[in-house]
């Protein structure tokens, strides 16, 4: 929606961020509006209207307000501006660049520009006069760090155009006239490398969205061998606090096999947000050779920051990875945590006087996570390019219980659940991902399964299969030996429980701190997992359970070595031949 | 007081609660102050010509025709290098006898730092007890509460690490503290010689429960002025913040806003946020470090207060009786400092992240060992050196008495491991092993 007339009314009542104006003309549901508070203009989202009274959330603190303020309605929703520039930027939930703030402490209405004006982009055309195109058409490319970022026509343009001039190559800034199109009716339109879209509404431009069929790499090994996740999947980590869920979700931007990372810290603490900031300029990016911040945007809304920019700050970040999938990129996007996404839908419905859903959540709950979920894809572009969006939230349920409406809604929407276990942590078993309640449902597409057997392996499926069958076989052991004691069972459960010990310390559990295990590629977890594997086929003779623990103990001991070590160095290769030893020992 | 001359006086109050008073006011601002027959009430609601305020000292005794007078301004407090030695209550006025502070007026619940504008926490704090320095080593900058049940000697362990850690200042902001545990507070610090470094804002069970609302915007005030302007290292102290929430729950209840959880406000994570998300590292070295106390009910961390406040925390540290060795430990499973990662191994000995979790797993392994015992087991000679280790463990190294510095902590750790483990037994990079594996 656009409306050129701009209504007005006056401030008529204040509860915390909900403001209730009276209006003297039309204005539309999610409308942005602007209070002339005497120090500064606050921004503030239309939420409800009921006859003259206009319901808005405000993104920034009330304090001070008073009744008969003033307020200009803009004529349209809540927009990102999109163009180069966007990489390696910080900005809060409204997409104001943090950076260009000035101060220690955050200003009340300071409200900056998310682009660079004066910057010159090495610009380079791709279409040609005589073309036509819709929304979404690539017209011409600029590098942004490395990466082809494309100059669109605007996503908001219906109906198909006829390009009459694109520029010359050349440097130019993001305001510029790069190219002119012309509308079925012969009016002209410039356009620059800049365009606006509203961030609630999902971008469409492209041709279709099949289901994911291929591999995101995320050197993560109990992700990318037992529960994998599609490029253009979604999944979501759900853990109570203290089980890794911020540490894990920074492993996965930080190596996981993307062109473009987008990391949402919605309501998180600032400390986390710092730490990306310190880190990011200085990790490589183990692909391109590029520091990780050079493809990485952050969206800050940490948890002191007005709750209604909280609630917009995921739509920016889902916005923002829209646009860069429309250019043929690979997109990764994290939101940490959409709980809290969540609590600021609860505090404006609780404002409002709606009646309450389940734990006072407002009544739409699911259908928003799932809606927003399903922005998330691969995608044909209509020039034949793909492009995608994998998204991956994590939620912090109250009291770390699975059964709240948070976690409930978003296991309808998302297609991995990587479940974090309280058990798990509290013994140092990082990541904390449950390896038998976690799932990825794109286990059972026949397009991923394919694409496994040819990329992977063409038996790879099956050995991920009896991994699980083996860790499920080892807690069975495990409790039999609980309840009957170790001398009750047969010598055979202790192998089993040590077993699936095996797998677990040697491909679940994954130090995330250290250089080397951080990121593990996917060919040296196929080789660890077949390593493993075959010692659990083989054969060993024990005495007693005793022999079994410590045997177990001293193979496990090397493997874990061997993951410290250089992939395929001397030292992998010693601990490798040593483990050979100690095994020779006790085979049959 | 503040009344001045000229100032609109209303007298016509048309609603009363428990916590509130409803009149017709005009030009009155969002979160003002307002005075209702001399109390001080803060203006939370506004619709057209009628204004809601919440009288912190409850509305017993007002009557219809009260006067209110309104003071223009949110709430505030004076800053300068005098408020160090002193006692306030929770709007800001000395408590101690002394006279009023000279200063800057200041607004306390102020906006939050820019992110891009802090700085990675980095500077160790070394406490002397084991169960944080070793196992969750608190950083500046850092927020981190006490899970404790009431019964346990939070306030002391507290007091302990405050003295210890080398800070310019220390700000206590006490929410329903007892007068007894407030004496305490007064005495050790007195006692130590750190009067004249400590700032206290205090509530106590004597006075009425929705003014602590007000404490920790006023400790945080202080403590900003003193990071921020002063450059200096501060640590505030927020004991007990389970109190501070339940007022904000009174304060949602009286106003007739639906509760979530645990009957709590639905904004209770925000609530706690803002206050907590005030620890923060400059870059120029100041810096805020907070460590708070949330006690439990019966050691229920589902509840929403401890859950919300687990969320926003970098960490948690639990307090615990062990049994085999008499002594308050700090429990090395439960307990958490995210920031630790900043410094272990960094400013302190390489061996340290290691070490630190070889012991806890050598120690997670005598829990279970444990179990087999109390289920009637019978134990290994693995599991017997776990227990003996364990026991051992708690006794030189966990115990909140003992204060010895990281170094030794880790030697200590060492010992241990050779008197209970073969190398292997202990999973640790082998070139620590080669280097501290006790000759």
């Amino acid at each position: 929606m656009e409306r050129k007339s701009k209504t007005t009314g006056v401030v008529a009542g204040i509860i915390a961020n909900l403001v209730i104006v009276e209006v003297d003309g039309p204005v539309a549901q999610n409308e942005i509006c602007f209070i002339h508070h005497p120090e500064s203009n606050l921004m503030a989202e239309v939420i409800k209207i009921l006859g003259k009274n206009v319901y808005v959330q405000v993104f920034e603190s009330t304090r001070g307000l008073k009744i008969g303020t003033k307020v200009q309605f803009e004529g349209h929703l809540l927009e990102v501006t999109l163009g180069p520039g966007i990489l390696s930027r910080n900005y809060d939930g409204l997409q104001n660049d943090l950076d260009k703030m000035e101060g220690v402490f955050l200003k009340r209405g300071d409200y900056t520009d998310p682009l660079n004006r004066t910057i010159k982009w090495d610009w380079k055309p791709l279409a040609k006069p005589g073309d036509e195109v819709i929304a979404g058409s690539w017209l011409g490319e600029v590098p942004e760090n490395g990466m082809p970022h494309r100059i669109m026509v605007p996503f908001k343009f219906e109906g198909s155009y006829v390009v009459k001039s694109v520029v010359e190559p050349g440097q130019y800034t993001v305001d510029d006239v790069v190219a002119v199109v012309t509308d079925a009716d012969g009016n002209d339109i410039e356009l620059t490398m800049v365009q606006k879209w509203p961030v609630k509404m999902a971008v469409k431009a492209y041709k279709e969205k099949p289901r994911p069929f291929k591999l995101l790499e995320t050197g993560v090994r109990t992700l990318d061998t037992l529960n994998p996740i599609a490029e253009g999947g979604t999944g979501f980590i759900p853990g109570p606090f203290g089980t890794g869920k911020t540490v894990l979700q920074h492993a996965i931007s930080k190596y996981a096999e993307a062109d473009i990372v987008i990391i949402a810290a919605c309501g998180e603490r600032a400390n986390e947000v710092v730490e990306i900031f310190t880190e990011f300029p200085e990790l490589e990016d183990p692909r391109t050779g590029r520091k990780l911040i050079e493809r990485t945007t952050i969206i800050a809304n940490t948890s002191n920051m007005p709750v209604a920019a909280r609630e917009a700050s995921v739509y920016t970040a889902m916005t923002l990875g829209e646009y860069y999938r429309s250019m043929g990129l690979k997109v990764l996007l994290m939101a940490d945590s959409t709980s809290r996404w969540a609590q600021a839908l609860r505090e404006m419905s609780n404002r409002l006087e709606e009646l309450p859903g389940p734990d006072a959540f407002p009544m739409d709950l699911t259908a928003i996570i799932t809606s927003f979920y399903a922005r998330a894809g691969f995608v044909y572009l209509n020039n034949g390019e793909s492009g995608s969006i994998t998204f991956i939230g994590t939620v912090s349920p109250a009291g770390g219980n699975l059964k709240e409406p948070v976690t409930e809604s978003t296991r309808k929407a998302a297609r991995c659940f990587y479940g974090l276990n309280q058990t798990r942590a509290d013994g140092k078993r990082y990541p904390a991902i449950d390896p038998i309640d976690s799932y990825s449902k794109y286990l059972e597409y026949p397009e991923v399964m394919e694409y496994l057997s040819q990329n992977v392996g063409e038996s790879w499926l099956d050995s991920v299969m009896k991994t699980k069958t083996l860790l499920l076989r080892g807690r069975e052991a495990q409790e039999q030996i609980n309840i009957l004691g170790d001398d009750g069972v047969p010598l055979e459960f202790h192998e089993r429980f040590w077993n699936s010990e095996l797998i677990d310390a040697v491909i679940l559990q994954q130090d995330s701190f250290d250089k080397i295990d951080a990121n593990c590629p996917m060919n040296r977890q196929k080789y660890m997992l077949e390593k493993v594997l075959d010692i659990t086929d083989k054969k060993f003779s024990f005495e007693t359970f005793e022999d079994v623990n410590g045997f177990f103990k001293r193979i496990i001991n090397h493997l874990k070595q061997m993951n410290y070590s250089e992939w395929e160095s001397d030292k992998f290769k010693t601990y490798e031949s040593e483990l050979e030893d100690i095994m020779k020992e006790r085979l049959n | 007081m503040e009344t001045q001359a000229f100032q609109k006086v209303y007298t016509k109050i048309t609603n009363l609660t428990k916590a509130t008073v409803t009149l017709k006011a005009s030009d009155v601002g969002y979160d003002e102050m307002a005075l209702v027959n001399g109390r001080m009430a803060q203006v939370v609601k506004i619709m057209r010509d009628e204004v809601i305020l919440q009288v912190f000292g409850g509305t017993e005794g007002i009557p219809t025709n009260a006067d209110v007078v309104f003071l223009g301004r949110p709430p505030q407090l004076k800053v300068g290098e005098q408020l160090a030695g002193r006692f306030f209550n929770a709007f800001g006025d000395p408590i101690d006898g002394g006279p009023e502070v000279e200063g800057r007026t200041i607004d306390t619940g102020g906006p939050s730092v820019n992110p891009v504008r802090r700085k990675q926490p980095s500077q160790l704090i070394a406490t002397g007890i084991a169960g944080i320095d070793l196992n969750n080593s608190l950083v500046t900058g850092q927020k981190i509460p006490f899970f404790a049940d009431p019964d346990q000697p939070y306030n002391q362990v507290m007091a302990n690490v405050a003295l210890r850690a080398e800070a310019d200042k220390i700000i206590l902001g006490g929410m329903g503290l007892s007068n007894d545990d407030y004496l305490y507070f007064k005495n050790v610090f007195d006692n130590a010689g750190a009067l004249d470094r400590i700032v206290s804002f205090v509530n106590t069970t004597d006075d009425p429960p929705v003014e602590r609302l007000l404490i920790p915007d006023m400790a945080l005030t202080a403590a900003e002025y003193f990071a921020e302007e002063k450059q200096q290292k501060v640590l505030v102290l927020l004991t007990d913040m389970t109190l501070y929430a339940d007022a904000l729950s009174i304060v949602s209840n009286r106003m007739d806003q639906i509760p979530s959880k645990d009957s709590m406000p639905g904004s209770l994570y925000s609530d706690l946020a803002r206050i907590y998300e005030k620890a923060v590292q400059f870059p120029h070295g100041g810096s805020i470090t907070i460590i708070a106390v949330t006690t439990l009910n019966g050691g229920d961390i589902t509840h929403a207060i401890p859950d919300n406040t687990g969320y926003i925390t970098e960490g948690q540290l639990f307090l615990r009786m062990d049994s085999d060795v008499g002594k308050v430990i700090v429990d090395p499973f439960r307990s958490l400092s995210r920031l630790k990662q900043l410094v272990i191994g960094k400013q302190t000995r390489e061996d340290h992240p290691q070490v630190m979790n070889a012991a806890i797993r050598l120690y997670a392994d005598a829990a279970n060992a444990k179990t087999k015992q109390e289920n009637g087991f019978d134990l290994t000679d693995y599991d017997e050196r776990t227990l003996k280790f364990a026991k051992e463990y708690s006794e030189q190294i966990l115990a909140v008495d003992i204060n010895i510095d990281t170094e030794k902590m880790l030697d200590t750790t060492w010992d241990l491991f050779k008197e209970n483990f073969s190398r292997e037994e202990v999973v640790v990079r082998q070139e620590f092993v080669e280097k501290y594996w006790r000759k």
